[in-house]
């Protein structure tokens, strides 16, 4: 029986970097990338929870500088690729990119808000001319239609991309759009299309399932879904789960379960729930990673987190607008009275 | 009083944009409007408003070297490579909108009397001119700047393709007016471009990492440079702080546009060409101080 091939993508070590504030350790890289290897990963991402050169006061700063970790992982890998993450408006091709070719990174994942793909173009490009794997990935693909969706899918494609990865990064996603929108792309894309789910309403196993059901190739996922906010599809779930279906991942069960209980000692300082603020993130469509900023924010100006993710929703910020939270919170405070 | 003659290359947006700040202007006559396109929006708009036209692009002043003493060019920075050294050679001041860096970096309200002294200036980026009034207000009151961050947000609506294109140019453009005017060699840029509509104004963010800062002697330091700006920048606003927590002071400042040919929300694109046109002004001033 020829099952259908998919390739696990684990943005743990990337998606799982805004659950510990940015502070990865050397040792926690070498030890999951050691492990990776044997449970035969395709291919781990490391990093700033928003990509390399994102370490800021904006998002967070990170513990070791980007090279540190790109060359801890890379030391520890051989079959399993390295990949990282890189949105224009934070990292340059001549400061950063450049720099991960030398360390011999082998996955170039170019992200830009949904609409905005044409910032992507020169990124792609020089990866593709540089002879790396680069893809095009479409974060907060909730914030606009399935139609543009396409047409900005469609200039990635363009530009070299090689797969389309769409984002549900505020994890608020059904499981009819996640349907509709990977059914549009893979029917209309030459490249093979991805999901990235995020569980803040509790669907980020389903929606990743759905997506393989309506043609997509690639998931990504994460270790005891260490992620952004309440976390990513779970790594070892999906793949245990995939064993039902008619899906071919390559990884092996056990080790893979194996690297759920290492991460559980190596990586997690707390379990990766759903928290009630979480909740929020997916109802108001805010990107998962403003959690941790805002719930610092709220509590310093003494305004309710959750009325700060809603007014943030109702104003349509995208990632990389968390300077939005404090000028928000500034209002609700002004208008409680304070 | 004698009206400084100035020439405007490129007739996109920000070149039509710039002829009716100019068209306002007590100090400056914009006596050549110069394109490759006669049937260009811009070029139409300038015959609407009876100012000459010319379709020959840089020779267009070689022809004519007596038509002005000043030249904004807002075609693009590889075109600014070739314009540079032939307007040099005619003598004339470039006042370069493109981020071809080849000038001296220009920020009115910090800089102005200094650029007088160049014949070719730079005006960085739109969030170079909203960010470093802040920066260097505040690099002058406090001795230990650990690290400078500046965060923008501009509306897709005005984000052309030349923008699009040229994001690591602007970042990189940014970050080293920032790390020139305010002396601090760790910087940082970061740009985002919302979708969202209506569309939103621009936001800078400043952060600046330091200890222990004196926020009376920061604020009164910031007021004067928010003041010094909005005479050029009249919708330059602070809307938030500057707040010192952690260890860092931030603030907010949000940009909206004059509305002259593009749309209030883009102060992205307004707060360059007021910038540029006030710089064109003091020139205008200075010589007529002069003669």
């Amino acid at each position: 029986m020829n099952k259908n091939k998919v390739i696990i993508y684990d943005v743990s070590l990337r998606d799982g970097s805004h659950a510990i504030s940015h502070q990865l350790t050397k040792e926690q890289i070498s030890k999951y990338a050691q492990a990776s290897e044997k449970a035969n990963l395709y291919a781990i991402e490391v990093g700033h929870g928003n990509g390399i050169a994102a370490s800021s006061l904006l998002v967070g700063q990170s513990k070791l500088s980007d090279e540190a970790m790109l060359r801890t992982a890379k030391e520890n890998l051989e079959n399993t690729k390295l990949g990282i993450h890189i949105i224009p408006g934070f990292a340059t091709i001549n400061n950063d990119l450049k720099k991960a070719i030398n360390i011999g990174v082998d996955i170039f994942r170019v992200a830009s808000h949904c609409t905005e793909a044409d910032t992507t173009q020169r990124h792609i490009e020089f990866i593709r001319n540089s002879g790396k794997e680069v893809y095009g990935l479409l974060m907060s693909s909730h914030m606009t239609t399935p139609d543009i969706l396409l047409e900005e899918a469609i200039k990635m494609q363009t530009y070299g991309a090689e797969s389309i990865i769409i984002l549900d990064s505020a994890g608020s996603y059904l499981p009819h759009d996640i349907q509709e929108r990977i059914t549009l792309l893979s029917q209309n894309l030459k490249v093979p299309v991805g999901f990235h789910g995020h569980n803040n309403l509790g669907l980020a196993i389903a929606n990743s399932l759905i997506a393989l059901d309506s043609g997509a190739k690639i998931i990504d996922a994460s270790i005891k879904g260490f992620g952004a906010g309440a976390g990513n599809t779970q790594l070892e779930v999906l793949v245990g789960l995939l064993t039902k279906y008619d899906y071919e991942t390559n990884i092996d069960l056990y080790s893979v379960l194996d690297l759920a209980s290492l991460a559980d000692k190596l990586l997690l300082k707390e379990a990766i729930t759903i928290s009630p603020l979480s909740v929020v993130s997916g109802l108001s469509k805010v990107f998962s990673g403003f959690s941790k900023h805002i719930q610092r924010i709220s509590t310093k100006y003494d305004v309710d987190a959750r009325d700060v993710f809603f007014e943030l929703g109702r104003q349509k910020v995208i990632a990389g607008q968390e300077d939005k939270i404090i000028d928000v919170a500034i209002k609700l405070s002004k208008q409680k009275g304070h | 009083m004698q009206k400084l003659k100035v020439c405007i290359l490129g007739t996109g947006n920000i070149g039509t944009d710039l002829l009716i700040k100019i068209l306002r202007s007590k100090y400056l006559e914009c006596t050549l409007f110069v394109g490759r396109n006669l049937n260009s929006k811009g070029m139409s708009k300038a015959l609407s408003l009876g100012v000459p036209l010319s379709d020959k692009g840089i020779d267009a002043i070689i022809e004519n070297p007596d038509y002005c003493d000043l030249v904004f060019d807002a075609t693009s920075a590889s075109s600014h490579f070739d314009h540079a050294p032939v307007l040099e050679n005619l003598g004339k001041i470039a006042i370069d909108m493109t981020p071809a860096k080849i000038g001296s970096f220009s920020v009115p309200s910090v800089n102005i009397k200094d650029s007088l002294k160049h014949t070719n200036l730079n005006m960085i980026t739109c969030g170079g001119q909203a960010s470093i009034p802040m920066a260097y207000a505040i690099s002058q009151v406090i001795n230990d700047i650990k690290y400078i961050e500046v965060v923008s947000t501009i509306s897709s609506k005005s984000a052309g393709p030349g923008t699009r294109i040229n994001i690591d140019e602007y970042i990189e453009t940014t970050q080293k007016a920032l790390s020139d005017f305010s002396k601090c060699d760790n910087v940082k840029t970061i740009i985002n471009l919302n979708p969202a509509l209506p569309s939103i104004d621009m936001h800078t963010t400043i952060y600046i990492q330091t200890d222990n800062p004196d926020m009376k002697v920061v604020e009164a330091s910031v007021d004067v440079m928010l003041k010094k700006t909005r005479e050029y920048v009249p919708e330059y606003d602070i809307i938030v702080g500057p707040e010192y927590d952690n260890g860092i002071i931030v603030l907010t400042v949000r940009v909206r546009g004059m509305g002259d040919y593009l749309p209030k929300f883009a102060g992205n694109l307004d707060i360059i060409n007021c910038a540029a046109i006030a710089v064109a002004e003091e020139f205008a001033k200075n010589r007529n101080t002069d003669s």
